[in-house]
C-alpha cells in the first residue's frame, strides 16, 4: 500500500489543501491590498469618485454611528457606575467611560457599523460590476478599475472612519454624560470638567489611528470581495456577505494588535 | 518570410474551464486593415476567444500577438497600448449603470484622454448620432433604455475615440433590420474609410456577409474553415455547409 493511498491519511491531507487555500487567500487579498495602496498614492486619481465614496460612506453614516455611540456611552456609564460602587470608586466613572470611549469604543464600534453598512455595498456594487463585465469594459477603455473603484474608496474610508470616530467620541462621552447627570446625580459642570482634565490628546489620537486602519479594512475587504466574485446574482450576495464577516474579524484582531502596540511602555 | 505581419494572431491557443477545454489549440489572424468575423455555434467560445484577444482571460497554453508581439499578462505594456487603440462592444453592452448614457459613451475621453466634459459630450453626441440615437436618451440611464437601445450606446461608446482595432461581439443581435442594416454599415464604414482593423462575431449571416473580409469558422475549439466572405456561399465544408443551410 502506497502512502499516497492511505485512509489515515485523508484528515491530514484536507487540513493541509484548506491551509495552503488559506494561504493562498491571504496572499491574494495582500497582492489586493498593495495593487489598491499603490493606485492610491500614485495618479491618476480620479477626486470626483472619492468624493462621492466620501459622502456615501462618511455623510450616511453619521445616523447609525451617532444612535450606537450614544446609547453605548450610557450603558457604559451605568456598568462602570456599578462597578466602582464595589470600591466605593464611582467618582471615577467620568474618566473610566472617557477613556473607553476614545481609546476602544469609539473607533471600534463606528467601524463595525461601516462594515456592516459600507463593505457590504461595496461588495455588492463592484460584485455587479464584475458579472455584468463593466470591469473588462473599463479596462479595455483604459482605465485602471483600482484607480477608478479601489482606490477612491479606500481613501474615503480612512479619510470618513476616523471623522466618524470623532463624531462617535463626542457623541458616546455625552451619552454617558446625559445618564450621570439625569439618572446619578452628578453635577454637569463638574463631569464635563474632570473630563476633559483627564483625556490625553494619545487617547483620542490611537483611537484615530486606529480609524484610519480599520478605514483601510473595510474598504479592502469590500473591493476585494466585489472584485473577485464569480457566479453571477448569488456570487453578489456572497461577496456581500462575505465582506462584512471578514471586515468584522478582522477589525476585532487589528484592533488587538493596535492595542497591545499602543499600551506599551 | 515576406508575409505582413498580422495585426492581430491567436498563436496555438488553448484556453479551459474547468478542465475541458473551450479552445483547443487554436490559430488565427487579422492582418491590419481587414474586418474578420468569426461565425460559430452557441457555446463555442467565440466571446472567450476575444477575451484572450484583450488580455482580459489569459491562455492556458499559446499567446496572443499584437503586431507580432505576444500580450502580457495583467497590467502590461502592451496591453494597455492595445485598450488605447482599440473599441470594444461586449455582448451584454457591460454599460456603467451608475452613469448616464452620455458619461458612458465618453468614458473614455473623460476618464482616459483628459478630454473636458463639454468637449467630451459634443463628441459623445456625435457619436450616438452614428448609431441612429437622438440626444433624447444622453441624459437617461442604461437601465431605462431597452435591450437593442443598449448594444447601440456600447457600440457608440467603442467608436468615439476613433480606434484602431475594434472588437465587436454581436453587434446587430437584438435589432430591427433597419437599424442592423445601418449598424453594419457603420462597421464597414469604420473598416474601410477609418483603416480600422475589425474582429466580429455574429449569428447573423446577412450581416456577416455585408461587413467581412474574410469569416473564420469556429467548432470544437479550433477554426475549422477560413475563406473569404464570397466563398461562405460556395464551400463545401461540412460544419460551414451545416451552419449556413441551417435546418434546411
Ligand atoms: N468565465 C467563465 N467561466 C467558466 N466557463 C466559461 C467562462 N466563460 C465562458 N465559459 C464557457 O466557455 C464556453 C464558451 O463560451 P463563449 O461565451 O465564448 O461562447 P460563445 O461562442 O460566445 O457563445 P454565444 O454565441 O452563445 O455567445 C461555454 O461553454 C461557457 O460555459
Ligand atoms: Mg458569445
Amino acid at each position: 500500500m502506497t502512502l499516497a493511498g492511505a485512509h489515515w491519511l485523508t484528515p491530514v491531507r484536507a487540513t493541509g489543501r484548506l491551509a495552503l487555500a488559506a494561504l493562498a487567500t491571504v496572499g491574494a487579498i495582500a497582492l489586493f491590498a498593495i495593487r489598491g495602496l499603490t493606485a492610491m498614492f500614485i495618479g491618476p486619481w480620479f477626486p470626483g469618485q472619492a468624493l462621492r465614496q466620501f459622502i456615501a460612506i462618511g455623510f450616511y453614516s453619521l445616523p447609525v454611528v451617532g444612535l450606537t455611540a450614544v446609547f453605548t456611552g450610557a450603558a457604559l456609564a451605568l456598568n462602570i457606575y456599578t462597578g466602582g460602587g464595589r470600591f466605593n470608586a464611582e467618582q471615577i466613572m467620568p474618566q473610566i467611560v472617557a477613556l473607553g470611549i476614545t481609546r476602544e469604543l469609539g473607533p471600534v464600534l463606528a467601524a463595525l457599523m461601516l462594515a456592516g453598512r459600507v463593505s457590504a455595498t461595496i461588495a455588492a456594487e463592484i460584485g455587479a460590476m464584475r458579472a455584468t463585465e463593466q470591469i473588462d469594459a473599463m479596462r479595455t477603455l483604459s482605465t485602471d478599475p483600482f484607480r477608478y473603484l479601489v482606490a477612491p474608496r479606500m481613501a474615503a474610508a480612512m479619510i470618513a472612519l476616523p471623522l466618524l470616530t470623532l463624531v462617535a467620541d463626542i457623541v458616546g462621552i455625552g451619552g454617558g454624560w446625559l445618564v450621570a447627570t439625569l439618572t446619578l446625580d452628578f453635577n454637569p459642570v463638574v463631569y464635563a470638567r474632570s473630563t476633559v482634565d483627564f483625556v490625553e490628546a494619545w487617547d483620542v489620537g490611537s483611537g484615530l489611528i486606529k480609524a484610519v486602519v480599520f478605514g483601510f479594512i473595510i474598504a479592502l475587504m469590500g473591493c476585494y470581495q466585489g472584485y473577485t466574485a464569480s457566479g453571477g446574482a448569488r456570487g453578489v450576495g456572497r461577496a456581500a456577505t462575505q465582506a462584512m464577516v471578514s471586515a468584522g474579524i478582522l477589525i476585532f484582531a487589528m484592533d488587538y494588535v493596535l492595542t497591545t502596540l499602543f499600551t506599551e511602555r | 518570410m515576406s508575409a505582413p505581419i498580422p495585426r492581430l494572431e491567436w498563436k496555438a491557443v488553448t484556453k479551459r474551464f474547468g478542465g475541458e477545454p473551450v479552445l483547443d489549440g487554436l490559430n488565427l489572424s487579422v492582418e491590419a486593415g481587414r474586418s474578420l468575423v468569426i461565425i460559430g455555434g452557441s457555446g463555442q467560445g467565440k466571446s472567450v476567444m476575444l477575451k484572450l484577444a484583450l488580455g482580459l482571460l489569459r491562455p492556458d497554453a499559446g499567446t496572443v500577438l499584437l503586431d507580432g508581439k505576444p500580450l502580457p499578462g495583467l497590467a502590461g505594456r502592451a496591453q494597455r497600448r492595445l485598450y488605447d487603440r482599440a473599441g470594444v462592444l461586449f455582448q451584454g453592452a457591460a454599460l456603467f449603470d451608475s452613469l448616464t448614457v452620455w458619461e458612458n459613451v465618453a468614458f473614455r475621453l473623460t476618464n482616459a484622454d483628459g478630454v473636458s466634459p463639454a468637449k467630451a459630450r459634443i463628441r459623445a453626441l456625435a457619436a450616438l448620432e452614428q448609431v441612429r440615437l437622438t440626444d433624447a436618451v444622453a441624459n437617461l440611464y442604461p437601465a431605462e433604455l431597452s435591450g437593442g437601445m443598449q448594444k447601440r450606446v456600447a457600440l457608440a461608446r467603442a467608436i468615439v475615440a476613433d480606434p484602431d482595432v475594434l472588437f465587436f461581439d454581436e453587434p446587430t443581435t437584438g435589432l430591427d433590420p433597419v437599424t442592423a442594416s445601418a449598424i453594419n454599415a457603420l462597421i464597414v464604414d469604420q473598416v474601410k474609410r477609418l483603416g480600422c482593423t475589425a474582429v466580429s462575431i455574429t449569428h447573423d449571416l446577412a450581416s456577416a456577409r455585408v461587413i467581412a473580409d474574410d469569416i473564420a469558422m469556429l467548432h470544437a475549439g479550433a477554426i475549422v474553415w477560413r475563406g473569404r466572405s464570397e466563398e461562405l456561399a460556395t464551400t463545401d465544408n461540412r460544419q460551414v455547409r451545416r451552419f449556413v443551410d441551417g435546418g434546411a
